[in-house]
């Protein structure tokens, strides 16, 4: 049988889902629930490249450079707030983060 | 068939990587089986005909973003147990959630959906044969023409975050004593050592 588009949607589904999932069972554990965003973000690259691909479009591996672009910025900056609160509280928590009071 | 073997074995592999990050004891675990997913997902790429893409989120994702996951959960000396607590609690609710996503989702995938013939009329950048024209130079071609300013942004966001990141994380130390060479250099003799004429025998 042939590979078509529904197989690539159906593991970007799946993986899509693993990574909602893993914020929700990795309630303390901060740096698992970005391990998580960035799950989610390759679920969607997934999808944008397939269709890129099966449509013969290529704007879609464009898009697909841009959110990996923003992926990282968002993982730099989340780790590095990360280690500012891990210095000034001595854990990573994320209960605990309460200190703006929002 | 070779695709069939390569897709479901990328795949396989790639669902059963993200499955031991989110289940991972061990956040060093969770990101050697994030790098594993990623090396899978650039398998899918090259096999949908993306390879710039692939060799982009290699070098990227498992070059910069999970060395650089590796080095802060490696630093952070964080309690292993006390980040499990509450992964049963939140077990039942997660996977009731997971399970009502995914069957939306799937159902969205397999509901016998076709694209349209309209959409062939609204391909913005057709992908060139890719016997001429190789992946990476279309999209060369692409990227600096009609996306440059789009491109030109990217740039800034990453300026932004990379500028971002060294303020939250730089610290001054008030107590730390470090060389300042251009008060060294700039150090004149006469600030420092004066002649005393001492008397014979009455030096102390």
């Amino acid at each position: 049988m042939s590979i078509g588009l529904g197989h690539y949607l159906t593991v970007a589904s799946i993986l899509f889902t693993l990574g909602v999932l893993g914020i929700f069972l990795n309630r303390k554990n901060i740096i698992v629930i970005l391990m998580s965003v960035e799950l989610i973000l390759l679920a969607v690259n997934i999808n944008l490249v397939a269709f890129s691909s099966f449509l013969g479009d290529l704007v879609g591996q464009i898009f697909t450079m841009f959110v990996l672009t923003v992926a990282a910025a968002e993982a730099a900056i989340g780790l590095a707030i990360l280690v500012v609160y891990f210095r000034n509280r001595g854990s990573i928590a994320v209960e605990d983060v309460s200190m703006m009071k929002g | 068939m070779y695709e069939a073997i390569a897709f479901y074995g990328f795949s396989a592999i790639l669902l059963l990587a993200a499955v031991l990050v989110i289940v991972s004891r061990n956040p060093v675990h969770s990101v050697l089986w994030l790098i594993l997913a990623f090396f899978n997902a650039a398998g899918l790429f090259v096999l949908l005909g993306a390879e710039f893409v692939a060799m982009i989120l290699v070098i990227v994702y498992v070059g910069a973003v999970a060395v650089l996951f590796l080095f802060v959960v490696m630093m952070l000396d964080v309690d292993l147990s006390e980040l499990r607590a509450g992964f049963a609690q939140y077990l039942p609710l997660g996977v009731l959630i997971g399970v009502v996503l995914l069957v939306e989702l799937i159902f969205f995938v397999i509901s016998g959906w076709t694209l349209g013939p309209a959409l062939k009329s609204a391909i913005v950048a057709a992908a060139p044969d890719a016997a001429q024209v190789s992946n990476t130079r279309a999209i060369g071609r692409l990227l600096y023409t009609d996306y440059v300013f789009v491109f030109q942004g990217a740039g800034m966001v990453l300026l932004v975050a990379m500028i971002g990141a060294i303020v939250l994380t730089l610290r001054q130390r008030p107590g730390v004593r470090k060389q300042n060479i251009a008060a060294q250099v700039s150090r004149q003799r006469g600030d420092t050592v004066t002649l005393h004429k001492v008397e014979t025998g009455a030096g102390a």
